[in-house]
């Protein structure tokens, strides 16, 4: 066996492009490139990691009894009906919504376009709180788009890959949001705490209105996550004399760390202040 | 001497992938402070037993796609993989001939650098949560399984003729 070509310029070569990528990954969107090629190569990683969970699924399909099925269908279907009879209501205060928004000349909030994703991955690293989602830029998921699951947010796509989507969680340390409470309307900034049940509001008055059990919706302010989702429920609100600001803990309402299935939600682009139409006011 | 023309580059990639499907594999929350760094692991043993081909840019390359495989800054384990590779060319002599107890400590100490380089720049994009020290829990793990992995990948290396 040969002994290596001197090693040291390969070294000073992967250092200095390592160096290199890492500053335009961090500053610039030059970088996707590479991240997007080598990203066919690793989602099959991901499929291939979660195949066990899917065909255990599938087994448990094909084994379930006639008896247990038609239980299933059954409650489905009572639960089908219920929400069928929420959603017509539903149609009306939307209609009368949109119609008070109009009178108020605000821009209307509409029925957002949906995606439903299977989470194939978690992050390994304790470090970060992070989902793997089985679609990607093939499936028209973008950078930034919200995702929620049947209970409230999750989190937001942060990479969306050619096949698959890393999901960065609200619960990871580095996310924060705006939020506010659904009873009166407080906003805050709701952040995560790393781990999978933990959020806290940060910088909230201590004689701000916020009690123990109040649901925190998402306000749509910073254009990333669409209004009105709900996101958690505040579990202790603690007061401490001396400190600047109330100690406010929150679990997330969306099952974050137990989710098979989330939906991913098409941010509508709209302003949330209506820009005035310059050729409309010229008429006028 | 007549030099072996070299072969099984397709089994060196095959082992690492593998590796990297060890990597993500879903295991419960407190078994991942313990997940042993499986790619570099494999990768280590390649630059032992073929120095000649496997080197630096090898795991500069296997770095960047376990970034993207964690989703970590580009480079980040692109940089610290290159860095071990390039020590366990430097010591790759010494290697062979130290015994396993010897061995298996050299390993625990090159994940642990490896890792502790990862660690920077993920500090330093403030992705870290947990104190540093964390990263021993899995150098060690990866050290215990050195010799398994080794005498595993012996196996692979002498039936599929990687040379």
């Amino acid at each position: 066996m040969t002994a290596p070509a001197n090693p040291t310029y390969r070294l000073l070569i992967a250092l200095v492009l390592a160096i290199v990528m890492m500053v335009l990954d961090q500053r610039t969107p030059w970088a996707a490139p590479v991240r997007h090629v080598l990203g066919y190569l690793t989602a099959p990683i991901h499929y291939l990691a979660h195949l066990p969970v899917d065909s255990g699924e599938w087994l448990s399909e094909q084994t379930q009894t006639r008896g247990s099925l038609m239980d299933e269908n059954r409650r489905l279907q009572r639960q089908a009906l219920i929400l069928e009879q929420k959603v017509q209501r539903l149609a009306v205060l939307e209609a009368e919504n949109v119609r008070l928004r109009e009178l108020l000349n605000s821009s209307a909030d509409l029925d957002a376009n949906v995606l439903v994703a299977e989470i194939i991955g978690v992050d390994p690293d304790p470090n970060r709180q992070e989902l793997v989602i089985n679609k990607g830029r093939g499936d028209k998921v973008l950078r930034g788009q919200a995702v929620l699951d049947a209970q409230g947010l999750i989190g937001q796509v942060v990479d969306a890959g050619p096949l698959s989507s890393r999901v960065l969680l609200v619960t990871d340390a580095s996310h924060a949001m705006s939020v506010q409470v659904n009873r009166n309307g407080v906003r805050a900034i709701l952040a995560g705490t790393g781990q999978s049940d933990g959020l806290k509001l940060l910088y909230v008055p201590d004689t701000a209105d916020i009690n123990e059990g109040d649901l925190l919706v998402s306000t749509g302010l910073g254009q990333r996550y669409p209004r009105g989702y709900p996101v958690a429920t505040v579990t202790a609100v603690r007061h401490q004399s001396g400190a600047p600001f109330a100690e406010i803990a929150a679990r997330p309402t969306a099952r974050v760390d137990r989710a098979s299935h989330v939906l991913l939600v098409q941010s509508t682009d709209k302003p949330l202040i209506p820009v005035p139409d310059p050729e409309a006011a010229n008429d006028s | 001497m007549i030099h072996d023309r070299p072969a099984g580059t397709g089994v060196i990639v095959v082992t690492l992938l593998i590796a990297a499907l060890l990597e993500v594999v879903p295991l419960p929350e407190s078994v991942n402070w313990v997940r042993p760094e499986w790619m570099l692991l494999v990768l280590v043993y390649w630059v032992l037993e073929l120095p000649s081909r496997i080197g630096v840019l090898w795991g500069f390359f296997v770095g960047l796609y376990h970034d993207v495989l964690v989703g970590t800054t580009l480079g980040q384990w692109g940089l610290a993989y290159a860095l071990g590779a390039f020590v366990m060319l430097a010591a790759y002599k010494r290697m062979r001939v130290f015994t396993s107890l010897q061995q298996c400590a050299v390993v625990f100490l090159l994940v642990g650098t490896v890792s502790l380089l990862a660690f920077l720049v993920q500090e330093s994009v403030g992705r870290t949560l947990y104190p540093p020290y964390t990263i021993l829990y899995a150098s060690l793990t990866s050290a215990v399984l050195w010799r398994p992995v080794c005498a595993l990948l012996r196996w692979v290396q002498l039936r599929f003729l990687v040379r």
